[in-house]
């Protein structure tokens, strides 16, 4: 992804083959104005990883990308499709980008089962049985095959975020978002669930992941973006980004972050 | 008793003895508390539907909408009952809707209570986490089903316990219903009432016949409360 500041310009969004592409995207709540003119692009298959402080813009940059959140001005464009376009599908389009909160977010009135099947068939027409065979998959998948009878309240919470996954993954979606997926749980339980998220990055899922591990960033990340004050201060490969951040403000954060 | 009694107004020696006029009138009384029960479950589900449906109006981004649920509520819960009773009975009339006794208070008393009912379960809609709609709308699901699937079941649960206040309260307000001469269970007591001035002894049963229905309820509350919120 490109900075603001040395944004490549981007012919024609619409036509380029990236996943996503942020085009100049300016966001305000009241006063206060959270990304500040946002270019650049995701590739299919990339792990991008947003880091930055608290208030930088980062979860709002996320949230935008499946009108969670709308914006001022600019455009987020996912395989083509003007995400902030009126006249766009927003429920087809999230169907296929899902977003993996950093609460949860389960139903806590449904069992597992019913958290991951429920989607599926009442979005996508899938019958009841299809949908419990993909969703026994999935857990399986995540880890947590014993628990589909079961209600969220009765699971630590990375087995909660893990059926979070799944429950998003059952939607076979072509994008996902990662908003702090590790900051509710306890250290033991971060692990688990990084687990599943590098396993899809092996896969070659298409993710964005706002967090703080700068360990699962160095190992995993295709492209490591620091935001700060709503700008991309700096982008980078990993291994460029932790070994020689160019700006000052970067290095800054990373010290204080990789010190302790 | 100091009252008189037909039989000691005609002169006829001791007062009969206590329950007579209610055990002599028992079948009459019962239609009336079968008219009551009826009265009450048909004024329930309609302010049960109209408070989910209006609820939702108040919840949607939708600003007209939200404008009609809310002049519904204001409206409604800030004029008494009898007046809206009166208004059903006596006041369609003059624009040519007629309606028998029963359906005008059944209209009444199921459009009032909607009222309340649709302020409880808004706010059992706005107690369900943000980040429930929010998780429902991520996935793909339209404001519609995210409200059906995942908000309003956890909405209502929550609802529960002001519902349970709500039905009780209605189920004695259907004894408003005798002011348009619905022959429900107090009706029918001023009747007997007014034919053997056993005032103490009638409208003590009548209190009775209430509580036999009322006291359940709460206790029927709770129980619903428990099973919907097995999950927590």
């Amino acid at each position: 992804m490109a900075t603001s500041a040395d944004a490549k310009p981007i012919a024609s969004p619409a036509t380029t083959d990236a996943a996503i592409v942020f085009d100049a995207v300016h966001k305000r709540f009241g006063r206060l104005e959270v990304l500040k003119g946002i270019s650049g692009s995701v590739a299919p298959g990339d792990v991008v990883v947003i880091c930055g402080p608290s208030g930088s813009g980062k979860s709002t940059l996320l949230r935008c990308i499946n009108r969670l959140d709308t914006i001022d001005s600019g455009q987020v464009y996912v395989y083509g499709q003007a995400v902030h376009d009126p006249k766009t599908n927003v429920n087809q389009l999230r169907a296929q980008i899902i977003m993996v909160f950093q609460q949860f977010h389960l139903f806590p009135h449904l069992t597992v089962l019913d958290n991951i099947t429920l989607a599926p068939q009442k979005v996508k027409g899938v019958s009841r049985g299809e949908a419990e065979k993909t969703a026994h998959a999935l857990l399986e998948r995540v880890g947590i095959p014993d628990k589909a009878g079961v209600y969220p309240g009765q699971l630590s919470g990375g087995q909660q975020q893990r059926v979070a996954i799944a429950r998003g993954l059952a939607m076979s979606p072509r994008i996902m978002l990662f908003d702090e997926p590790t900051s509710a749980l306890d250290p033991e339980m971060i692990n688990e669930v990084l687990d599943v998220i590098r396993g899809l990055a092996r896969d070659g899922m298409t993710m964005v992941v706002v967090t703080h591990e700068m360990g699962f960033a160095r190992e995993v990340a295709s492209r490591v973006m620091f935001m700060d004050g709503g700008v991309v201060v700096e982008e980078a490969p990993p291994a460029d980004f932790f070994a020689r951040p160019q700006q000052e403000r970067t290095r800054q954060f990373l010290s204080k972050i990789l010190t302790h | 008793m100091l009252q008189a009694t037909p039989t000691a107004l005609a002169g006829g020696g001791a007062p009969p003895p206590f329950g007579t006029a209610v055990l002599a009138n028992l079948p009459f009384l019962l239609s009336g508390m079968l008219a009551t029960v009826q009265l009450a479950l048909l004024a329930l589900v309609l302010a049960l539907a109209l408070g989910v449906v209006f609820a939702i109006l108040r919840s949607v981004p939708v600003r007209p909408l939200r404008f009609v649920g809310t002049a519904y509520v204001e409206f409604v819960r800030n004029t008494p009952l009898l007046v809206q009773t009166f208004f059903a009975y006596f006041g369609l009339p003059t624009v040519g809707v007629r309606l028998p006794a029963f359906t005008a208070a059944f209209l009444a008393l199921g459009v009032y209570t909607g009222a309340f009912v649709t302020e409880a379960i808004r706010s059992g809609i706005l107690a369900v986490d943000r980040g429930q709609s929010e998780a429902a709308r991520s996935l793909g699901m339209s404001f519609g089903q995210g409200m059906r699937y995942v908000v309003l079941p956890q909405a209502i649960a929550a609802t529960v316990p002001p519902l349970g206040n709500l039905s009780i309260a209605l189920f004695k307000n259907t004894s408003l219903a005798s002011s348009i001469a619905v022959a429900e269970l107090l009706y029918n007591a001023q009747i007997i009432n007014s034919r053997t001035f056993a005032t103490y002894e009638i409208y003590g049963f009548v209190g009775l016949c209430y509580l036999v229905f009322t006291l359940p309820m709460g206790a029927l509350v709770g129980l619903l409360e428990r099973r919907l919120t097995r999950y927590r």
